[in-house]
């Protein structure tokens, strides 16, 4: 490709950290030093070069790790290793809301306003934080996000500041109470989670280098265990104690009764899809296996970003080992020799540990060629996500994987059939891989024993909010949302429940008089409701739903990925509208007009809710309206009298 | 004399030779909005729809350009779906049954315009007049709705008006101007700098959300981009968000006069291609250059010189 490149060349140590990743540049050609005896009769391109461009994201990630943010000499010379043209590269770029584009302080917390932690005073800590260190870096914000309009995102204050903050959307921590992601670039950068985030001097310590001790975190379940046996106890550094706990015994197995044979169990065991749309896996399995068109890809997708969500954190953090086994099985069972696990960036630990079992089990012949001596190939690689809940999107993780921006594809074509680099891919959420352990192990029909017969196996569910004990609890299907609950100490001080957020910010509140609802897919869909990525967010009754409710309309505003009309446009006017939403109900002699008026912003705020879920590309569009619905159906926030017209 | 054979001129032709026999295309029956209608294989609704003469707006689709089904206008209902299907790229499947005006599909779609009109400047898109007729679409809902919240929280309102891309127009060189006020985010010019013409790829999608907006590497100005000024995507602009400088200095002069303009279509002179060129002149002026769409030279593609170069024309003495 014939690159037009102008202003500016990348320093040192940009140069360096983009060849730490990509090896020495060969020519001239791909940023080199120019050797006309050399590189003059050459032509530098064909697959080779273009075919790189899936490491764009990564090279930006280095550059960024090295010097904290992406100066344009740094993409420059991206461009020319990875032959992508500066304007497309500047796309990506500014698509991920982690990536910075103007010089920034080299130390950033990244603090968590989401609904969650706003519930354990977020926006006193933010408060707190500006008094200690001045406003926010923009880019991270979506308050800030508002004026960044034509010039990207820039930074707000000087660079030559050692340390900075940004508010950040749900970091995945809402167990912890409050949290900030730690980032302090140079040679040996560092990536790390402060929860709890107890106070601002906590979070000023941290991006002054000090360490916190991992806090302990809850985990429960009712009944045995099944997906968190392990969590807790084994060691997640070591192949030998997971080998102790029964790791690999499923691969063994695996091996033994061949693809088919796996999934047919998958089949019986009528396993659904835990990321949110419940799809059966096998019948995804059997679809890819099936496609003549080769490569098969695995992509497992770890993007965990729904607001509340932080299930699959804990598996990969906890268990690492059974992720990797769960996608080799996937892999030999589809037909598939690469897999990728997409992790989003604001899991540091989670992206750490993955990375030290793939290590190891590459050494111990569990990943690789001829593994277990099976003569079958699989290995795994792993992609950091850079800040972009879109991303969570199967076809806008594909796109992400492939260099591009994370903008969802129209389906059909489904994966199956056109997934990553356009070939058959089977995509799969963190918690349903791991099922598959003991499907494989117990068979597909005794595992199908436990839970309802639509809903087979068991749940993960993330309770957090106000509850005595947030955390991680795994339970049969069939629990009702009062026993999760009480599980987890029920509300605390003894005041009643308000609401209760399921599925996240793309699912919906239920009130107290669903607290019997059944936690199945078919109980959840009488109910209206969700169980999306198994978020069970408690609100009490002197809960600001209000609050919420802004919090999620700035969410999707957020992170929309701004392809389709119905979504770019349609978050930003739910935005503006909710304060209309609210308006006082109960007309006051002299603001009838007001009434009747806000009466017409929920005709108006009805008829875009409708378009948004009948016509934007993806699911965040779809459901972006949802909560806030929900809300208003519950009376959560006073609905208008109908009247005028 | 005896005709030698090879003297005897053939038989004359009947009819334009044929193509060679390719494999029959197997066809796919569908019903459109009560009719049944018949395309052939890998056809989209939308082809299906214009074949059988049933009206889709269309916004962000180009005949010659792959669709990116963003702008929503073109959704239809097809039974048992359980959203819209965009007409433009979704693919016609034996057996389906489509619905192209159903309540959903028009709710949908004036919701969309009310979108775009309440966002966009749309001044210059005149395609899109009579869509917002047909499909009453009120831009000026979403700021009353939210105007009036305001106005009931306090009494003395501020003047309230909803988020825009409203900024100012980028005018970085003399061949032709960026209003990104007017852009809808359609995405033709970036296909058309891209893989669909030009590959040149001076421009992108930049930002996210509803900061979306297209751009160039770090927003540098066109002279220092990747940009070879063949405004293709002028061409293919549907609001007149890009658009030749010339035209624009006219505008701005209010001396763009549509109406007392000729057009005329020549060939272009400077290379042996041969491109089809509309020549568009007023007041005996050539004041805009523009290509065909369904010139099979050009597909409504040139190059700068056939798009720009007619100054050389209008100098005089």
């Amino acid at each position: 490709m014939d690159l037009h490149i102008t202003g500016g060349e990348p320093t040192e140590d940009e140069r360096a950290a983009v060849d730490a990743l990509l090896g020495p540049p060969e020519s001239g050609w791909e940023g080199g030093a120019r050797n006309i005896a050399q590189d003059g009769r050459t032509a530098a391109g064909g697959h080779s070069v273009t075919g790189e461009r899936h490491l764009l994201l990564p090279a930006f990630h280095a550059v960024q790790d090295r010097v904290g943010s992406v100066s344009r000499g740094a993409m420059n010379y991206i461009c020319r290793r990875l032959s992508v043209p500066p304007a497309e590269a500047w796309g990506v770029l500014t698509f991920y809301h982690l990536l910075a584009t103007a010089p920034r302080p080299a130390a950033v917390a990244h603090v968590c306003d989401d609904i969650a932690c706003r519930l354990h005073g977020a926006e006193q800590l933010c408060r707190d934080l500006e008094a200690r260190l001045g406003p926010p870096l923009t880019g991270g914000s979506p308050a800030a996000a508002h004026d960044t309009h034509g010039g990207g995102a820039r930074a707000g204050s000087s660079a030559s500041a050692s340390m900075g903050w940004q508010r950040s959307p749900c970091l995945g921590q809402c167990d912890a109470g409050s949290a900030a992601l730690i980032t302090r670039a140079g040679a040996m950068p560092e990536r790390f989670v402060l929860a709890p985030a107890a106070d601002a001097s906590a979070i000023v310590e941290a991006l002054a280098g000090a360490t916190a001790p991992p806090a302990s975190r809850t985990v429960g379940a009712i009944g045995t265990p099944r997906l968190l046996a392990r969590a807790g106890k084994v060691n997640p550094a070591s192949l030998d104690s997971y080998r102790e706990y029964g790791g690999y015994r499923a691969l063994a197995r695996a091996i033994e009764i061949g693809a088919e044979g796996v999934i047919a169990e998958v089949t019986a065991s009528k396993l659904l899809g835990r990321g949110g749309a419940a799809f059966p896996t096998g019948r995804k399995w059997d679809a890819v296996r099936r496609q003549p068109a080769t490569p098969h890809y695995v992509v497992c997708n770890a993007d965990e970003s729904e607001p509340g969500t932080f299930k699959d954190r804990v598996l990969m953090e906890q268990d690492p080992f059974a992720v990797v086994e769960a996608m080799t099985i996937c892999g030999l069972a589809t037909g598939a020799a690469q897999g990728f696990i997409y992790i989003r960036g604001e899991y540091p630990l989670a992206e750490a540990r993955i990375g030290s079992a793939i290590a190891e089990a590459r050494e111990a012949g569990l990943l690789g060629a001829d593994i277990m001596g099976s003569g079958q190939t699989f290995d795994v690689e792993i992609r950091r996500g850079g800040g972009a809940y879109i991303c969570g999107e199967e076809t806008a993780l594909f796109n992400s994987i492939e260099g591009k921006r994370g903008e969802p594809r129209s389906k059909p074509p489904f994966p199956a059939e056109v997934g990553v680099f356009g070939k058959p891919t089977v995509a799969n959420n963190v918690e349903t891989l791991v099922n598959v352990l003991d499907i494989v192990l117990e068979g597909g029909e005794a595992w199908a024993r436990t839970g309802t017969t639509a809903s087979t196996g068991t749940r993960l569910f993330c309770l957090s909010g106000h509850i005595a004990r947030p955390g991680l609890y795994e339970v049969p299907f069939g629990a009702t949302l009062r026993e999760m609950i009480e599980l987890a100490g029920g509300v605390p001080g003894g005041r009643g429940v308000k609401a209760v957020l399921l599925g996240g910010a793309a699912g919906g509140f239920v009130g107290p008089e669903h607290l019997d609802l059944s936690l199945t897919f078919e109980g959840a869909r009488a109910a209206g409701a969700t169980l999306g990525s198994g978020v069970i967010m408690v609100y009490d009754e002197t809960a600001d739903l209000g609050d919420s409710l802004h919090r999620i309309a700035e969410f999707f505003r957020h992170e929309s990925c701004g392809q389709c009309v119905p979504c770019r446009v349609g978050t930003q006017r739910q935005l503006e509208l909710l304060p209309a939403l609210s308006a006082p109900s109960a007309p006051s002699a002299s603001s009838a007009p007001s009434a009747s008026s806000a009466a017409s912003a929920a005709s108006v705020f009805g008829e875009l809710s409708v378009a948004m879920k009948d016509a934007s590309i993806c699911g965040l569009g779809q459901t972006a309206s949802g909560a806030i619905e929900s809300a208003l159906n519950l009376g959560l926030i006073e609905r208008p009298v109908k009247g005028g017209e | 004399m005896n005709d030698a054979i090879w003297f005897r001129l053939p038989p004359a032709p009947s009819s334009v030779p044929h193509r060679p026999p390719t494999a029959e295309a197997p066809s796919v029956s569908a019903t459109i909005d009560g009719r049944a209608v018949e395309a052939p294989a890998g056809a989209t609704i939308l082809d299906a729809c214009r074949d059988a003469g049933i009206d889709v707006p269309t916004l962000c689709y180009l005949e010659t350009l792959t669709p990116v089904n963003a702008c929503r206008v073109c959704v239809v209902e097809v039974e048992g779906a359980r959203v819209l299907a965009p007409a433009c790229s979704r693919k016609l499947e034996p057996g389906m049954v489509i619905r192209t005006r159903s309540p959903r599909v028009d709710l949908s779609r004036k919701l969309v315009l009310e979108l775009l009109a309440s966002s966009v400047d749309l001044s210059t898109a005149p395609t899109l007049v009579p869509m917002m007729r047909e499909y009453q679409a009120d831009p000026g809902r979403f700021a009353k709705a939210v105007g009036s919240g305001l106005s009931s929280a306090s009494s003395a309102a501020p003047s309230v008006s909803v988020a825009s891309v409203l900024q100012p127009a980028k005018v970085d060189n003399d061949l032709y101007m960026r209003d990104y006020s007017k852009c809808v985010l359609c995405y033709k010019c970036v296909e058309a700098c891209g893989t669909d013409a030009q590959h040149t790829f001076a421009i992108a999608a930049a930002g996210r959300g509803f900061d979306a907006h297209i751009s160039t590497e770090f927003d540098v100005v066109l002279p220092e981009s990747a940009c070879v000024y063949c405004g293709n995507c002028i061409a293919v602009c549907p609001t007149g968000a890009l658009m030749a400088k010339h035209e624009y200095d006219l505008r701005q002069a209010g001396e763009w006069k549509p109406e007392a303009q000729s057009v005329t279509d020549t060939t272009c002179p400077y290379c042996g291609v041969g491109c089809t060129l509309t020549v568009h002149v007023q007041d005996q002026r050539i004041v805009k250059v523009t290509s065909p769409l369904e010139s099979e030279v050009t597909h409504g593609n040139l190059c700068v010189k056939g798009r720009f170069g007619f100054e050389y024309v209008n100098k005089t003495g």
